[in-house]
């Protein structure tokens, strides 16, 4: 029992950690809106940034700080940068697209950090002092770990003084209650924005370079860290800074005691934690209910039937497509059913999220849930495809109406964590049970039978069944039921007045994306021969938003072009350059800057324009 | 012996004799291979440097069946489908005669299986999974670097001869971790019956919470450590580690932490005495292995890296045993890649007929401080076929159809 106390402290000392980059990042939140994902990008850098000038500096206390205070204001500028080149231009975007923008910085910045300090993790020396210890409970306990333990309350108080004692501090929360109306009031938006993102920027930064003493900067804190910060940020209450040092505390302590009580589940255990926050709070620990911010309340355009010329050039195309074996070789073949497939991604995707107004952060998770059907039934059973075939959408639409009865409760970015959080779990799960699961070897043997094993069958099958869910998606779209979703969407108190079930609706939305999404996962599949757990990590999901973003939320066609361009674009870079991160993340930022309403949407813009004159 | 030292000696003229007549005319033998080039760069980029330095020096030798080798290199960004779609590329877009690479072991399972179905050669350099030649192995898929397994079980023998009785165990929690820790813990149990195994830690890949996990292992009071943390898991363990005071009069067996890929980044915390697997890179002074050192120094101006002599032995390999195959023809290769020798700088090496893993061995030894940098010392290599289970035991891990 003597290390209870070892531990708990253990616990502070990363809760302070967590509090530093989650503080940042839901004071970003609170008065931008923006999910900012290029944050653990931030808190990178912060750690690169750090490393290259405290070995420059003499090694004493005070040169530690002098140092890590540079730091700070050194990615505080890159965050300004950020702000001011890219985020700035797309504030009018419809929500979510600013994900998008960021998420370009985050490919951008993982290539910039490779090229400027290389591959190789950089720790920082240690001098003596950060290498003390003192007695706790008869064991040794760092002490920089009880510096740590100090400065996240510190800053916790710094951050209050700031928002509670300045007038900038004021504006802050003003704006984080009711921006339009700060707007009105005649408060300078932009500087406003541009500061906040400074600040948070710099607390990214900070938290990046306090991390150096007990670890390095490595090319993979990035996307550790920001699935921490969004967890840590959801279960406090987005916006709100005591919310997160709740969390903080909360998540490290759980933390700590969790690896010696159940080691094998920490990974879960802490998406679990989130899970039943929201659950039970749905706002989190400390959050408010979003004020309903007034731009997004005007109703979004009502999707309307495609012109003719345009079905005429759909069905061009799917005549293209289905005679594309004649002419494609078995490579580009095998492309085009990960296009299909992508296609299924996207638009299953897109049905929740554009008429359903739920934009999940984890659709892989049906991907995978329903390759992993497909996989372990013909393992187990030696199920052949068509059954497998039928078993995926099946499973994920079991699994997404289990799962949906906590999500349609929630709203906004709540919903996007909470699926979030079930994604990181079906993750985790994949890849640390592998007596089941074979973990990251994944199921391999996941074959067509001979009659459909030439790319070209494959390829067929890949095209019926995604082009004939694509229309089915369409028709729902337009039945009595589209309509009755899109209007719980625009207004869920109207639609709840007027007799909708809006929950209901919902969730049934859910599941026909889920079981729609792992008919995707299965097909997927069989093309590759394997499930690997991959098929769930978050650079999946986030493939999917890119590409219905990419694409456009206001039209039915958005998603597949969406699905087309993503799929074309990321082979064609994979093969021709090393730097294909780089390249891929610039042009999402340019495209999310030129085209905020997508590709497809941009097109109907021009064409209606046309129209019009 | 007289047997296998001709069977060398057929392999290397067949490697440069003929290629001394042909080379200028022939077309090019394509390897493709497939690495998570920048998913894993630290330990790639030193790999792929040193497969081209060895393709320069086939050709340069007159390349194989008198044809130079064409290397071409493509990045799965740590993704097995994307693997597999690329090795779809290569194959048929490219038209390459051999498939090559992976890092991780879900990559190496992901091609043996794109190769079985496709009927393709695949040789995996650098994945450890058992699978790829045992559970899931088959006719197509030879792998060149030992095995968790092989790794696993030199250190428990070394560690069978510490005093040692109470141990525990730390390991990323994901297949390689958890193969790891099985096959210690089996093979040090068969060696030692008084041992006890007292506890056990999991941290998630990549994400280990350093401080509790060492005031963990420190609550259980072992006596011996068995690690299978590596990267940044190891370097924030090692960091906290040593502040709490966990490897201080404790034995400590570690798989992989003698490469330099994960020692080097410990720099003067790199801890001492700890048995490891590695590789003690510039300080083998075998001609051979000194051969190769400069000439990479000298092409790269850096030292080699553990993945250099992987990548380095990949192609010598490939080149012998499409030397010894006598042609390209898939079918023809694997029977000749069964039981084909060739040389690394480590010493000669053999892809074994019964598995179809290759022999390339395994350094242990122990870590030290030297010029405030981690090192091996007291290191000896251990030739692979001295590593590997008996052929009866291996013929029941491999399944039938991979003869």
């Amino acid at each position: 029992m003597d290390s209870v106390l070892p531990q708990l402290l253990t616990g502070l000392a990363t809760a302070s950690s967590l509090f530093l980059v989650a503080s940042g990042l839901t004071i970003i939140f609170g008065v931008t809106r923006i999910v900012n994902f290029s944050h653990g990008s931030l808190t990178m850098l912060g750690a690169y940034i750090g490393w290259s000038i405290l070995t420059r500096l003499p090694r004493d206390p005070a040169w530690f700080a002098l140092g890590i205070l540079l730091t700070a204001l050194a990615t505080a500028l890159i965050g300004v940068l950020i702000e001011r080149v890219v985020l700035r231009r797309v504030y009018r975007a419809p929500e979510l697209f600013q994900l998008l923008a960021t998420f370009g910085v985050v490919l951008i910045v993982q290539d910039a950090t490779l090229w400027l300090w290389g591959a190789v993790e950089l720790p920082l020396p240690r001098p003596r002092w950060l290498r003390g210890f003192v007695e706790v409970a008869g064991g040794r306990f760092p002490f920089y770990d009880l510096v740590l333990i100090a400065i996240g309350p510190v800053v916790l108080g710094l951050l209050w003084l700031v928002m509670n004692r300045t007038r900038w501090g004021t504006l802050v929360r003003a704006a984080t209650l009711d921006r339009e109306m700060v707007a009105a009031l005649g408060v300078d938006q932009r500087r406003l924005f541009t500061s906040v993102f400074a600040l948070g920027a710099g607390l990214a930064g900070l938290g990046g370079a306090l991390s150096l003493p007990n670890a390095s900067a490595n090319l993979g804190i990035d996307l550790s860290v920001i699935t921490d910060a969004f967890v840590v940020v959801v279960v406090g209450g987005l916006g709100s800074l005591p919310g997160a040092f709740v969390a903080s505390l909360l998540i490290g302590i759980l933390q700590a005691f969790g690896i010696v009580l159940v080691p094998k589940i920490t990974l879960v255990l802490v998406f679990l934690v989130m899970a039943v926050v929201l659950v039970f709070r749905p706002n989190g620990l400390m959050g408010r209910p979003q004020a309903e911010a007034r731009e997004a309340a005007l109703a979004a355009p009502v999707v309307r039937a495609a012109p003719p010329a345009l079905r005429w050039l759909g069905a061009v195309a799917l005549v293209l497509a289905v005679l594309a074996p004649f002419g494609a070789g078995d490579y580009y073949l095998t492309v085009l059913t990960d296009a299909c497939v992508a296609i299924l991604f996207a638009t299953s995707l897109h049905f929740m999220m554009g008429p359903g107004g739920m934009a999940s952060f984890g659709h892989a998770a049906w991907f995978g849930i329903g390759a992993y059907a497909a996989g372990l039934l013909l393992h187990w059973a030696g199920a052949p495809m068509p059954l497998g075939l039928l078993a995926a959408p099946v499973a994920a639409g079991i699994v997404a109406a289990l799962f949906g009865w906590f999500v349609v409760r929630l709203s906004g970015v709540y919903l996007s964590m909470l699926t979030l959080a079930f994604a990181q779990i079906a993750w985790a799960v994949s890849f640390q049970w592998v007596e089941v699961t074979g973990g990251d070897n994944g199921l391999l043997g996941v074959w067509p039978p001979d009659w459909a094993r030439s790319p070209r069958v494959t390829y067929w099958i890949a095209l019926a069944l995604s082009v004939g869910v694509a229309l089915l998606l369409r028709r729902a779209l337009y039945a009595p039921y589209g309509y009755a979703l899109r209007a719980a969407r625009d207004s869920a108190a109207r639609a709840q007045s007027i007799g909708l079930d809006v929950a209901r609706l919902r969730l049934v939305a859910l599941v026909i994306a889920g079981a729609a999404c792992g008919l995707g996962g299965a097909i997927f599949s069989y093309g590759k021969g394997g499930v690997f757990p991959t098929y769930i990590s978050i650079p999946h999901s986030v493939e999917a938003l890119l590409m219905v973003l990419l694409g456009g939320l206001q039209t039915v066609a958005g998603p597949i072009v969406g699905a087309l361009v993503y799929t074309g674009l990321a082979d064609l870079l994979v093969r021709s350059t090393d730097l294909w991160r780089l390249v891929l993340g610039a042009v999402i930022v340019l495209l999310v800057t030129a085209f905020p309403e997508g590709i497809a949407g941009a097109a109907r813009r021009l064409w209606l324009r046309g129209r019009e004159a | 012996m007289a047997v296998t030292r001709r069977l060398v000696l057929g392999a290397s003229g067949a490697l440069a004799a003929p290629g001394l007549l042909r080379a200028q005319g022939g077309a090019p033998i394509r390897i493709g291979e497939i690495n998570s080039y920048t998913a894993q760069p630290a330990f790639t980029v030193p790999y792929r440097n040193a497969m081209q330095l060895a393709v320069e020096g086939v050709n340069a030798r007159g390349g194989v069946l008198g044809r130079p080798l064409e290397l071409i290199t493509r990045d799965d960004a740590g993704r097995p489908q994307d693997a597999v779609r690329l090795a779809g590329e290569l194959v048929n877009d490219q038209k390459v005669d051999v498939l090559a690479g992976a890092y991780l072991s879900n990559v190496g399972l992901a091609l043996g299986e794109y190769a079985a179905q496709n009927k393709r050669l695949y040789v995996g350099g650098e994945p450890l999974t058992d699978a790829m030649v045992w559970e899931k192995g088959n006719r197509y898929t030879f792998r060149l670097r030992p095995s968790t397994y092989m790794q696993a079980s030199i250190l428990a023998e070394e560690a069978a001869k510490l005093p040692a009785k109470r141990w525990v165990t730390v390991a990323p929690n994901y297949e390689f971790g958890q193969s790891g820790v099985k096959w210690f813990r089996q093979l040090l149990a068969a060696r030692r019956p008084d041992v006890q195994f007292v506890g056990e830690q999991w941290p998630a890949l990549g994400r280990v919470d350093a401080g509790a996990t060492v005031q963990a292992l420190e609550a259980m009071r072992p006596e011996g450590i068995f690690n299978v943390l590596f990267g940044t898991d190891l370097t924030n363990f090692v960091r906290q580690g040593n502040t709490r005071g966990l490897f201080e009069r404790r034995s400590v067996a570690s798989l992989l932490t003698g490469e330099p890929e994960y020692l080097d980044p410990l720099g003067d915390e790199a801890p001492e005495g700890w048995i490891v697997t590695g590789y003690p890179g510039e300080m083998i002074d075998t001609p051979a292995h000194k051969a190769f050192a400069s000439a990479y120094r000298g092409k790269f101006n850096a030292k080699p890296m553990c993945g250099s002599l992987v990548g380095y032995a990949l192609i010598n390999s490939i080149a012998a045993g499409i030397a010894k195959a006598g042609s390209v023809e898939v079918e023809r290769m694997v029977e000749g890649f069964r039981g084909v020798r060739f040389d690394t700088p480590a010493g000669p090496a053999e892809y074994r007929a019964i598995d179809q893993q290759g022999t390339l061995g395994v350094y242990v030894g122990r870590t030290a401080l030297r010029n405030n940098a981690g090192v091996m010392t007291d290191w000896r290599y251990i030739d692979g076929k001295d590593l590997l289970p008996s052929d009866e035991v291996v013929r029941g891990l491999r399944p039938a159809s991979a003869s």
